[in-house]
C-alpha cells in the first residue's frame, strides 16, 4: 500500500510537469482512432496526440465503409475534424505501420501507443470454388464503390449476368444490395466513386439474393437499413412466408431483443405486402433464409468464372450459448445460378510484427484495452504503454457510436495506468519530433491534416460540377499529388 | 417539428428560434473552420433569416433548399422571447445535476451543447446516430412527448443502456408542458462489455 501511494505521488508529480508532455500515438484515423484521440486530449492536458494512418485521407470507414447514400452518418467527420485541428493534435497520413515504421520503433518514441487500425482483411468460407472469378469480399466491393485507393481498379463484372448472390444478411450485405438495386439516378447525387457509378449504370444485375444461414429472427441487420432496402422504388421483394413462422426458441430470442422484434415485424409486413410476382423487367430482391453456402459452381462457357452457388438447407439447433441458436446442415441442396457473388461474412484484422494476436478470435488479446502478451489469461502480461481500440480490440461489429464507448474504456485504462505508474515510462520521449525525423530519413512523405484539407477542397469542387457532395479522388498518385500542391 | 435540408445537403432538425446574439454567433462559427467550440447547426439563422444581412442570406440560401415556416413558429418568433424558457435538469453519469433554462423550440441536444453538458451529437441532430440518447427520468414527462417516429426508434434500437423512457436528445424539443423535465445521461460505459469479455483481477 505504501509503495502504491508512493508511485501514485510520483506519477502525479510527473504528470503535473507540463513541460514534459505525454507523447501519445494513435494508429488509425477511423472512429476508434479519433474518439481515442479526442478523449485523450480531454483527459490529459499534458498529452500531445499524433494520429497516423496508412492512407493520405482520414476517417477510416466513415469515408470508405459508410454507404454513399448515408450522408447523415458521415456528419461525425465534423467532430473528428475539430479534434484534428486541436493544437495538441497532429495527423500523419500516408504513414503505414509495418512498412513506414515498425511497432517497436513507435513504442520507443511514444509513452502511449493506441492501435486502432481496424480490420482490413476478410473472413473466408473455406469452401470449394471460392477462388473463382466473380466472387468478391463485401469489403472490396464497398471499398470500390466508396473510392478506396486500394480497390479503385477492382472493376467487378456487372455486365455478364442478371443475378447476384450476397452471402450474409448484415448491414453491409444490405448496403450492397441497395447499391446494386437502387436507381442509379439516385446514387448519382451521392459521393459514390465515379468509376462505380458508371459501372452500376451499365450493370445488368436485376435480381439479388440475400442469403442467411439462419432465419428472419436472427437476421443481423438493423431496422434503418432494412427499411431502406425494402423501400427501394419499384422493387419486387420476395420473402417466403413459411420462413417467418417462429419456434418457441425463436420467441425466446425475440422477447429479449428489441431490434430483432422490429426486424421480424418489418420482414413480416414486407412478406404480405406487394405483388406475388415481379412485373417484366422489374428489379428483384429475394431474402433466402436457412441456407448455407456449400460450394461455388464454375462456368462451363467462361472457364474460371463463377456460374452459381450450391446452398445447403439448414435447421436451427440450440447452441452452447443459452438463448442462441446455430444453423446446421440438413443434407438437402439447392443450386442458385448467378454471375456475381459478394461474401459479406465478416471482416478480419491483420496483425503487425511484434503485436500479440489471437488468431482464433482475430483480435489483439487485451484487458479493457491494455494489450496482453498472449491470449492465455493465466500467462498473459500487460504490454507496457500499448493499447488497442475499435475492431482490433473487440472484433468487427457494432456501429460508429460503439467506438465512443470502446475509446472511453481504453482511455480509462490509460489514465489508470498513468495514475498508478503501472504502464508508462517516466523518461522523456521524442514523440512527434522523433516521428518526423524517422519519416524524413526514410523518405516517407507524410500527409498532414492541412494537406488532407486540400484533397477535401478539391473533391468538393469536383463534386459541385456534377451536383455531388464530393467527387472522391480514388487513386494513390492523384491523392498524393493534390496533397503536395 | 420538421426537417429541412441543411449544410451540404444533410437533413437537419429545425428548431424554432433564438435571440439575435445567438444567431450571430452561430453564423460566425459556422463560417470559421477553426472555431474551437462545437456549434451544431446554423439553422437558427435560417429560420431567422430576416435578421441576417443580405449577403449572409444569399450564402445560406445556396446551401439550403427552401422550406416553409409554420404559423406556430412565426407566432413564437413574434412573441415575448424572454419569458418563453423552460427549466430543464440534466443528471450526468455520476448523478450530478445541472439546471438550465431552455428556450421553447430548442432541442435538448442543442441546449446541452450551449450549456457545456457532455451530450454527444455525432450526426448533429440528423437522426442518423444514437449518441444523444437521454433518459426521461419521470414517466409523466415522458408521456407528454409525442411518440418517437420509426426513424427515431431505429436509432434508439442501437442506443447503449436503452430504457423504457429513452429518447434522442435531438428529438426532444422544449415546449411549455415540459417545464421541469429531468433528463439523465446514460452511464453507458458501465454497461459496456465486449463480447466474450471476462472481468479479471488486474
Amino acid at each position: 500500500m505504501a509503495i502504491y501511494k508512493a508511485t501514485k505521488l510520483l506519477s502525479r508529480s510527473f504528470s503535473s510537469l507540463s513541460s514534459r508532455p505525454l507523447r501519445v500515438c494513435v494508429v488509425g484515423s477511423g472512429p476508434a482512432g479519433f474518439y481515442t484521440a479526442e478523449k485523450m486530449l480531454k483527459a490529459h492536458e499534458e498529452a500531445e496526440v499524433d494520429i497516423v494512418d496508412r492512407l493520405p485521407t482520414p476517417f477510416g470507414l466513415v469515408r470508405s465503409g459508410v454507404a454513399p447514400d448515408h450522408p447523415e452518418t458521415k456528419i461525425v467527420t465534423n467532430q473528428f475534424t475539430r479534434v484534428a485541428q486541436n493544437e495538441r493534435c497532429s495527423f500523419f497520413g500516408n504513414v503505414s505501420l509495418g512498412s513506414s515504421l515498425s511497432l517497436s520503433e513507435l513504442r520507443d518514441m511514444y509513452h502511449v501507443v493506441v492501435l486502432a487500425y481496424g480490420a482490413e482483411s476478410d473472413r473466408v468460407l473455406g469452401i470449394s470454388g471460392e477462388e473463382l472469378a466473380g466472387i468478391h469480399s463485401a469489403r472490396e466491393f464497398v471499398w470500390w464503390y466508396n473510392g478506396h485507393p486500394d480497390c479503385s481498379n477492382m472493376a467487378p463484372d456487372l455486365k455478364s449476368a442478371d443475378t447476384a448472390v450476397i452471402l450474409g444478411q448484415g448491414n453491409v450485405a444490405l448496403d450492397i444490395a441497395r447499391v446494386l438495386l437502387r436507381p442509379t439516378a439516385e446514387l448519382a447525387k451521392t459521393d459514390i466513386a465515379s468509376h462505380a457509378l458508371s459501372g452500376l449504370e451499365e450493370s445488368s444485375i436485376r435480381k439479388v439474393y440475400l442469403v442467411g444461414r439462419r432465419g428472419p429472427v436472427q437476421a443481423a441487420c438493423t431496422a434503418k437499413e432494412l427499411r431502406e432496402v425494402l423501400g427501394i422504388k419499384d422493387l419486387y421483394v420476395h420473402i417466403d412466408k413459411d420462413d417467418l413462422r417462429t419456434t418457441p426458441a425463436d420467441e425466446e430470442e425475440l422477447k429479449n431483443n428489441r431490434i430483432r422484434r422490429r426486424i421480424h415485424e418489418l420482414l413480416s409486413k414486407a412478406a404480405i405486402s406487394g405483388t406475388s410476382h415481379p412485373s417484366p423487367g422489374q428489379r428483384e430482391l429475394h431474402f433466402v433464409f436457412f441456407r448455407k453456402p456449400d460450394k461455388f459452381i464454375g462456368s462451363d462457357e467462361r472457364s474460371g468464372h463463377v456460374a452459381g452457388v450450391r446452398l445447403e438447407k439448414t435447421i436451427l439447433k440450440e447452441s452452447v450459448h443459452p438463448g442462441k441458436q446455430t444453423a446446421e446442415g440438413t443434407g438437402q441442396y439447392e443450386d442458385f445460378e448467378c454471375g456475381l457473388v459478394l461474401k459479406s461474412i465478416g471482416y478480419k484484422s491483420v496483425p503487425v510484427e511484434g503485436l500479440p494476436f489471437d488468431l482464433q478470435k482475430g483480435v489483439v488479446p487485451n484487458y479493457r484495452g491494455r494489450v496482453l502478451s498472449c491470449a492465455s489469461e493465466d500467462l498473459a502480461q500487460v504490454e507496457e504503454g500499448l493499447y488497442v481500440c475499435g475492431w482490433l480490440k473487440r472484433g468487427p461489429t457494432g456501429i460508429i457510436a460503439t467506438n465512443l464507448y470502446c475509446a472511453e474504456e481504453t482511455v480509462a485504462s490509460i489514465s489508470e495506468d498513468l495514475e498508478t505508474g503501472a504502464s508508462t515510462s517516466t523518461l522523456a520521449k521524442p514523440g512527434r519530433e522523433g516521428l518526423k525525423q524517422l519519416l524524413d530519413s526514410r523518405n516517407v512523405r507524410a500527409v498532414p491534416f492541412s494537406a488532407w484539407e486540400k484533397i477535401d477542397t478539391e473533391e468538393k469542387q469536383r463534386g459541385s460540377l456534377r451536383s455531388k457532395p464530393r467527387e472522391k479522388l480514388t487513386r494513390w498518385e492523384e491523392l498524393l499529388e493534390v496533397a503536395a500542391k | 417539428m420538421k426537417s429541412a435540408t441543411g449544410v451540404a445537403g444533410y437533413r437537419l432538425k429545425v428548431t424554432s428560434f433564438t435571440i439575435f446574439d445567438s444567431v450571430c454567433s452561430q453564423y460566425l462559427t459556422f463560417f470559421s473552420p477553426l472555431a474551437s467550440t462545437p456549434r451544431r447547426t446554423c439553422l437558427h439563422a435560417v429560420q431567422n433569416r430576416f435578421l441576417l444581412p443580405q449577403v449572409a442570406l444569399h450564402l445560406f440560401l445556396q446551401r439550403h433548399e427552401p422550406f416553409s415556416t409554420t404559423a406556430a413558429d412565426k407566432a413564437q418568433l413574434e412573441g415575448n422571447e424572454e419569458t418563453k424558457k423552460i427549466s430543464v435538469t440534466f443528471v450526468d453519469k455520476d448523478g450530478d445535476e445541472k439546471h438550465i433554462n431552455v428556450p421553447i423550440g430548442m432541442s435538448m441536444l442543442e441546449a446541452a451543447h450551449e450549456n457545456d453538458i457532455e451530450l454527444e451529437g455525432a450526426c448533429e441532430g440528423s437522426l442518423a446516430c444514437s449518441t444523444c440518447h437521454v433518459i426521461v427520468m419521470d414517466i409523466e414527462y415522458y408521456n407528454k412527448l409525442e411518440d418517437p417516429t420509426d426513424e427515431e426508434n431505429d436509432m434508439l434500437d442501437l442506443a447503449f443502456g436503452l430504457t423504457e423512457t429513452s429518447r434522442l436528445g435531438c428529438q426532444v424539443i422544449a415546449s411549455p408542458e415540459l417545464d421541469g423535465i429531468r433528463l439523465a445521461l446514460p452511464a453507458a460505459t458501465r454497461n459496456f462489455a465486449v463480447d466474450g469479455y471476462k472481468p479479471k483481477p488486474h
